[in-house]
């Protein structure tokens, strides 16, 4: 069907308008991020007049980057593993069995997801804290403890993500893996992972990408030397200076890695995260 | 044999009619494939929650955070405390609440309208197309805190793109305004939030538009109604399944946000722009009590309750006849 010019004209001019909102931030990221110090202290400027990637090297002195860097991987890489291994089998189970309990599962899992961090995180430090005086297992400030934390919001859409894709995957694959002489976790470790590997990469990717991204929990359970890039970069704000230009450059540093991640990803991250709202 | 779920297959949905298939089997399989998950999840949510509703009556201020058994019992003062609405521990939260509401309601309306404007837009093929897409997703992808961070020197009084557009280009204004305290402080949160909120409306209507078939589209143009009949007409009441799921996790994802609020203005936000999870973050980790914050979170997870069941309610029972005849 022909378009109507006012339908065009929409189009290019809202297409504009909302490109130009999206890219904003990122302009000034980027450019602010080649910019001396003197030149984000004053006035803006749109173009900048002294390029330099200075700020690119400075960043890592300011604070100790590299530091949180590594408790940032650390932290999403370990959560985001555990809930996609232990939510693999709880989906399976979920996908493939009829049994009793199976929607009150699915409830609990559902709900949880919904609830805000802040209802679990101020009883989970406390639990840290006291079970830290009491038995010297110090959870409080260590990355395990954050790691804990992390899964109460990573295991549920795990959970979640995986049964809509085992869902996905013809159950004739399970059944020609049985008639081959294979048990269900034969079947499902054999065929249907496989199978379901875009999908699995997928979840795990997600859940790293939103570990990542975290802030409350690791505002409250991480002390300096566990503190992760989400809260750590808070520290280029300093009494007397506010370094904007590193700050820029290493938004920049820690948003690339995720962003590519999820453009790559992006066929089977968009049919996973749409797939409970689509059905 | 073990049983598997076969619904969607008709031949097994009638030998599912058999004496042998009827009978549920016991199995012990999908229960030990639970396990894990299950112990988990009693540990970080339902232990947690268990606590944090005995810590709710609990007189827990930093005197006692490290033994919480010494803890006075505080019976219902907590929640006294936190619904008295002439007192100013009340009033504040309130005052949070009502904050939270407002924002959650403005953010989800523009999200949504944003969302659903481009993905109608870019619903035809065009030259462009792909890279229009990818972009809009790229705030969804970045980090909230980087983005947030990026606009919170955006918003610099004297240093930030906004002000040098609007004072310095545009001359709207004779003074640079604060757009971190004060009143603009709400604005500003709510377009932040918009920002890194719209592409994931974009991204489910996108989706929900791929799965409408093209005929229908050529059965309305063939009854001669144009772009906005179809909109009308075909695209609104087929996309009326993804909107119910869409409103519901934009609603809940915007009024339990913190990462925005405490990114853009760290640990104390301005009072016109205190959501609630900053509200109660800020009464047990600056002013250490978690009696009352405990209080306040059985209080919102209430509120999330009962709005969520409300609206489940409703959505379900006016949707119903429309999904039938769909």
């Amino acid at each position: 069907m022909r378009e109507p010019t006012w339908f065009r004209w929409t189009r290019r001019v809202g297409l504009s308008v909302l490109s130009g909102f999206t890219l904003l931030p990122i302009y000034v990221m980027v450019t602010s991020a080649l910019k001396p110090l003197a030149d984000v202290q004053g006035n803006f400027a749109w173009f900048p007049t002294r390029l330099t990637l200075q700020p690119f090297v400075d960043m890592w002195h300011t604070i100790p980057l590299a530091r949180y860097f590594l408790n940032s991987v650390v932290v999403s890489s370990i959560a985001s593993l555990a809930s996609v291994a232990i939510a693999l089998l709880a989906g399976y189970a979920v996908s493939r069995y009829r049994f009793r309990g199976r929607q009150a599962f699915s409830v609990v899992v559902l709900s949880t997801q919904m609830f805000p961090g802040i209802l679990f995180l101020l009883p989970l430090f406390v639990i840290f804290v006291n079970l830290g005086e009491a038995t010297g297992l110090p959870l409080y400030g260590s990355r395990l403890g954050l790691i804990i934390t992390y899964l109460t919001f990573t295991l549920p859409f795990s959970i979640w993500m995986l049964v809509g894709y085992l869902d996905s995957i013809p159950r004739e694959l399970d059944e020609a893996a049985k008639v081959d002489g294979n048990g269900p976790l034969g079947a499902l470790f054999r065929v249907v992972v496989p199978a379901a590997l875009p999908g699995i990469v997928a979840v795990a990717i997600y859940a790293f990408m939103t570990a990542w991204g975290e802030v409350l929990f690791a505002s409250v359970m991480t002390d300096d030397s566990t503190r992760t890039l989400a809260v750590g970069l808070q520290g280029y704000a300093t009494q007397n200076n506010i370094y904007w230009n590193q700050i820029m450059a290493a938004s920049l540093t820690v948003s690339l890695p995720v962003v590519i991640g999820f453009l790559l990803l992006q066929r089977f991250l968009v049919a996973g995260m749409t797939a409970g709202a689509v059905k | 044999m073990l049983e598997t779920v076969e619904a969607d297959r008709p031949a097994e949905v009638a030998a599912a009619g058999s004496p042998e298939a009827r009978r549920p089997r016991r199995e012990l399989l999908p229960y030990a494939l639970l396990a894990p998950a299950i112990g988990l999840e009693l540990l970080i949510h339902i232990l947690p929650m268990l606590v944090g509703v005995g810590i709710s009556f609990l007189k827990l201020t930093q005197f006692y955070l490290r033994n919480w058994k010494a803890a006075p019992f505080a019976g219902g003062d907590n929640y006294r405390i936190a619904v008295e609405i002439d007192k100013p521990a009340g009033r504040a939260l309130l005052h949070s609440f009502e904050v939270t509401l407002a924002f959650t309601l403005l953010v989800l309306a523009i999200s949504w309208g944003l969302g659903l404007f481009a993905a109608v837009l870019t619903q035809r093929a065009f030259t462009g197309r792909g890279l229009v897409r990818t972009l809009f997703l790229v705030p969804y992808a970045m980090p909230v805190f980087a983005s947030v961070i990026t606009w919170s020197f955006m918003l610099q009084r004297d240093t930030g793109v906004v002000n040098h557009v609007l004072v310095d280009q545009l001359h709207l204004a004779s003074q640079r305004p604060f757009w971190l305290i004060g009143d603009n402080s709400f604005l500003s949160l709510v377009v932040v939030t918009v920002w890194r909120t719209w592409p994931f409306a974009f991204l489910c209507l996108t989706a929900g538009m791929q799965s409408i078939p093209t005929e229908l589209y050529e059965a309305a143009a063939l009854d001669g109604a144009g772009i906005t009949g179809q909109l009308r007409r075909v695209t609104l009441p087929l996309l009326a399944p993804v909107n119910r799921v869409l409103v519901l996790v934009l609603f809940l994802w915007t009024f339990n946000d913190f990462t925005t609020p405490y990114t853009l203005f760290g640990k104390s936000a301005p009072r016109q722009a205190d959501l609630i999870s900053m509200h109660i973050y800020q009464n047990s980790f600056v002013n250490w009590n978690f009696g009352t914050g405990s209080a306040m979170s059985v209080l919102l997870l209430l509120f999330l309750l009962a709005v969520t069941g409300l609206y489940l309610l409703v959505v379900n029972r006016s949707g119903e006849p429309r999904t039938s005849d769909a």
